[in-house]
């Protein structure tokens, strides 16, 4: 359990996380969420006790992280992949490591094995590509076999079996009780691993739900429709008491109806449909509407609906089929 | 609290796990012991050439020490390294992570470096010396001579010193090459210039290297030197404080930045 209690963070007049409060609980990912520049890693730099808070608290099964004798035996954090001396092997940069926390030197070998890094164990980890960076972080995450795990951005720089073993690895690790707290930008996935949300933008708490509830309340489902008697429909459904919406090319779109009672209507009247389906705004597209006040960097210039808010420009497109983890980098 | 006794072990791995600790010690003591023999030699063969001054104050166990002016620049660069590459490879987030004891972690990266920069600092000392006295000829002196044993131990404190100095130094500006810049010329260079004008050097005297090298010295006014204001030990007091002040200044980087 990480408990955050009015954690804030100022840099100069510039505030990068502000009034925090939020509880990681075990046994479930709890997913970390919020665009480029939010103040992700600048909160868990906290929770490690790396930076010093401005105010407020974090608490680790109710101790200081400064307070843990050895707290690699609490809490493993990946937090960048770089993190380690280039110039020594991979297995004595572990090595260091477990000898400050009294971890037992077989289970260097062990770790190493998880996440198959075995053939390369005595070389020197500047030679790393940014994914064998990756697989060390997480080695020396889970170096102490914490109760709590704590991963940024761990996708970064996986190629897609990575991407499915770091998934699947931390479903694992959740399922065995343990807490996992685990950072992206990428709602996709979040939706993939997570089954808790904390959502944060300009350093501030936007949303703390469970992932379903998120799916729930975030994601609009409608109808569309589609007619070549489009006046007629339109008729109709505005005298079963439907709000209609104009898509544009001949659709429609209605809030808050199923398929079924729309396709029975339509029987009903006589109109013929060309179209008739359940949409689902994508969860990219809620995550972006929550955030769309709260992104630190803006693109200029690419917006052609300026009347709306400006929407952020990361990750993929609505509906693209792109690469969602092309790696991004994320500002302090 | 981490046991310090694991944190040591930790950091003794640290340090014999990366080849920079070799070739800086090793350059420490081979550049020292060749170039005090090289000068050893030269002033056995020019010998005769020395005014009369200072063939009458001519200091054997400080002479065979003449390599470590450049010597002791491979121990700065030895005592940044040990710190500065925590910093610069990033390292400095996952050590604290698994240490966040501030105090327990640099103190003991700094006593297990230093201890190790003291014993390859006497060892430089006593090659230096015995190498340098062979090539005196019968100009040389003998451990067993008045004050010379505090010489030879002194010169390897001073090498120990220096570099533990430069730890601190390195963990006050949290970069390696920050730390060179600076460390490297004020030791090389502008130590030795001021050393030598007017009025500068009334200061100069006060310097961590001038104070600590006085210990090196069986003749106090050698060479034509002039007589400090303290003696060999008090020298060494000098520096010691210097040695505290930036320990002391880098702990307190340490604890108050992020890191």
């Amino acid at each position: 359990m990480i408990e955050l209690e009015g954690l804030t963070k100022r840099f100069g007049t510039k505030t990068a996380v502000d009034h925090l409060s939020f509880r990681v609980r075990p046994g479930v990912v709890t997913g970390f969420l919020g665009p480029n520049g939010a103040g992700k890693s600048t909160t868990m730099r906290m929770m490690l006790d790396l930076d010093n808070p401005t105010s407020g608290t974090v608490r680790i099964d109710g101790k200081h992280y400064r307070d843990l004798a050895e707290p690699l035996k609490y809490i493993g954090a990946l937090l960048d992949a770089k993190a380690m001396h280039g110039g020594r092997s991979a297995y004595n940069n572990l090595l260091c490591l477990a000898q400050s926390n009294r971890i037992p030197e077989a289970r260097v070998g062990e770790v190493l094995d998880l996440v198959g890094l075995t053939p390369v164990a005595k070389k020197k980890s500047k030679g790393f590509s940014l994914g064998m960076g990756q697989r060390l972080g997480i080695a020396s995450a889970l170096l102490g076999d914490p109760e709590i795990l704590m991963f940024d951005e761990p996708v970064n720089g996986l190629d897609p079996e990575g991407i499915h073993w770091i998934r699947n690895l931390m479903k694992a690790l959740a399922a065995e009780g343990r807490t996992i707290f685990v950072s992206s930008h990428l709602m996709s996935e979040m939706a993939l691993t997570a089954d808790h949300l904390i959502v944060i933008g300009q350093g501030k708490l936007l949303a703390d739900t469970s992932m379903a509830d998120f799916i729930q309340q975030n994601s609009r489902s409608f109808v569309r429709l589609r007619s070549p008697q489009q006046e007629r429909l339109r008729d109709v459904l505005h005298g079963n008491g439907f709000i209609v919406v104009e898509a544009g090319n001949g659709t429609l779109e209605v809030d808050g109806a199923t398929t079924e009672k729309l396709g029975e209507l339509a029987a009903e009247n006589g109109v013929v449909l060309h179209e008739l389906s359940a949409q689902r705004a994508s969860l990219e597209e809620a995550f972006m509407q929550m955030t769309a006040g709260a992104v630190e960097y803006h693109a200029h210039g690419t917006d052609v609906h300026g009347a709306q808010a400006p929407g952020p420009r990361w990750g993929p497109p609505p509906g693209s089929d792109s690469d969602p983890h092309a790696p991004t980098s994320e500002g302090a | 609290m981490a046991a310090a006794s694991a944190v040591l072990q930790s950091e003794w791995t640290k340090i014999r796990t990366v080849s920079s600790t070799v070739w800086t010690l090793a350059s420490a003591l081979l550049v020292t012991v060749a170039m005090s023999a090289a000068l050893c030699a030269l002033f056995k063969s020019t010998f005769d050439d020395l005014s009369e001054v200072e063939q009458a104050t001519f200091d054997p166990t400080f002479a065979s020490f003449s390599g470590m002016i450049l010597g002791q620049l491979a121990m700065v660069v030895f005592g940044v390294l040990v710190v500065g590459t925590e910093y610069s490879s990033g390292m400095i987030r996952t050590s604290l992570a698994a240490v966040p004891q501030r105090a327990t972690f640099l103190f003991s990266k700094i006593a297990v470096a230093g201890v190790l920069a003291l014993v390859v600092g006497l060892a430089t000392s006593f090659l230096s010396f015995f190498l340098g006295q062979a090539l005196l000829g019968e100009h040389r002196t003998t451990l067993g001579a008045d004050n010379v044993l505090r010489a030879v131990v002194g010169g390897g404190l001073y090498m120990g010193l220096i570099a533990i100095f430069s730890m601190g130094v390195a963990t006050m500006l949290r970069s390696s090459m920050l730390s060179l810049g600076i460390l490297v010329p004020f030791f090389f260079l502008i130590s030795q210039i001021l050393s030598a004008v007017p009025k500068a050097k009334e200061v100069a005297k006060y310097f961590p290297d001038q104070a600590g090298s006085k210990i090196m010295q069986v003749v106090p006014d050698a060479m034509g030197q002039e007589k400090a204001p303290y003696g060999p030990w008090g020298g060494l007091g000098i520096m010691l404080i210097w040695v505290a002040a930036s320990l002391l200044g880098g702990y307190l980087v340490l604890k108050k930045r992020d890191a």
